[in-house]
């Protein structure tokens, strides 16, 4: 097949999926999106006459807009843009999952700082705030007492950008240390881990250990349904566990796969290769629609 | 292997065959962290600082 690799940085990740594309003598184009121009009728050149776009951006408004104007273009891209913008907002995220019936942390939205402190008082302390829009545990703040609260609350409303002003408050999960990763596609897991930590903050970004984890038949029910929820393809559902259940607290629309490819068995690579191929082969186009 | 020269310290940073344009490497010199504009010939740029929306 003839695929398009859209990206602004080749991480491990990528080179991985372009190893294993060109091993099966795929023809790759790897296209930075920092290069391109985008028109509201054509597609730029390198995107005409593909089987199939792969959303490899790193960078989440990229994503968003690349994925947009795919779409726009009536080209096929995964994943699409309703499960970009789904995963990448976490009000958008946390609204899909709840919608769908998957546990997710409670959660509330605020828009000024009183309101937001009337939130974060409600749920108690420790409780934790979140940017909408970001990943790899940035900008995550777990709140202990009031004080802290007023003080992040106080940051963020005059230093950050307006989103930081869409205050996203939620419970504390007590978590026994770690958190657990899927990738899956469809819906279907392809590997999974648990990444451990000390530190309440459990992202392999962070630097948590791993170790690999298989899915109860009630995680792999919460992971189509959550996949399902944001609109489908290729995804990084995160799950912390509850005691008796699981709750889902984000799934990723442009998941990372390096630390779960070295933590398992799986050829997670080959897998995602695999179902690219079951993509274009099937012509099918991946979170395009709205729900 | 090959080598190219660090845009930030001047010094030769190694590269590995596999190379990719849009890959990172870092400087062991100096620390910088570089972009891979091209492979043939290698060249290396500064590469653009972490943005806030940057993830997966």
């Amino acid at each position: 097949m003839e695929i398009g690799l859209l990206y602004s940085r080749i991480r491990r990740d990528e080179k991985l999926l372009l190893s294993e594309l060109r091993d099966r003598d795929h023809d790759v184009h790897k296209i930075d999106v920092r290069k391109e121009r985008f028109g509201i009728h054509d597609p730029p050149e390198p995107f005409v006459g593909l089987d199939l776009l792969f959303d490899r951006c790193i960078s989440t408004s990229r994503s968003l807009y690349v994925t947009k104007f795919c779409a726009a273009y009536d080209l096929p891209v995964v994943n699409g843009p309703v499960t970009a913008e789904t995963c990448a907002d976490k009000v958008k995220n946390s609204l899909a999952l709840a919608e769908a019936g998957v546990p997710t942390p409670k959660t509330e939205v605020a828009f000024t700082k009183e309101a937001a402190l009337e939130s974060i008082e409600s749920f108690g302390y420790p409780c934790v705030i979140k940017p909408v829009i970001g990943s790899w545990g940035r900008l995550m703040a777990k709140i202990d007492t009031r004080t802290a609260a007023e003080a992040i609350l106080e940051h963020k409303a005059t230093l950050g950008h307006y989103e930081h002003k869409v205050f996203y408050i939620q419970e504390f999960v007590e978590k026994p240390g770690r958190d657990i990763r899927v990738v899956a596609a469809d819906g279907e897991p392809i590997a999974a881990m648990v990444r451990s930590s000390d530190h309440w903050l459990t992202n392999a970004a962070k630097g948590a250990t791993t170790a690999p984890f298989e899915p109860d038949d009630r995680a792999r029910e919460l992971v189509a349904t959550a996949s399902e929820a944001v609109g489908g393809g290729l995804l990084g559902i995160d799950l912390m566990e509850t005691g008796d259940d699981y709750t889902v607290h984000e799934v990723n629309h442009t998941v990372e796969f390096k630390a779960l490819d070295d933590t398992t068995d799986v050829d997670v690579p080959a897998a995602v290769v695999d179902w690219l191929e079951t993509v274009v082969a099937e012509d099918r186009t991946i979170g395009a629609e709205a729900k | 292997m090959s080598t190219a020269d660090c845009i930030e310290c001047g010094a030769e940073v190694s590269l590995h065959d596999d190379l990719e344009i849009g890959e990172i490497l870092d400087c062991m010199t100096c620390g910088a962290e570089l972009e891979v504009v091209d492979v043939s010939p290698p060249v290396l740029e500064q590469a653009p600082e972490l943005e806030e929306d940057w993830g997966e």
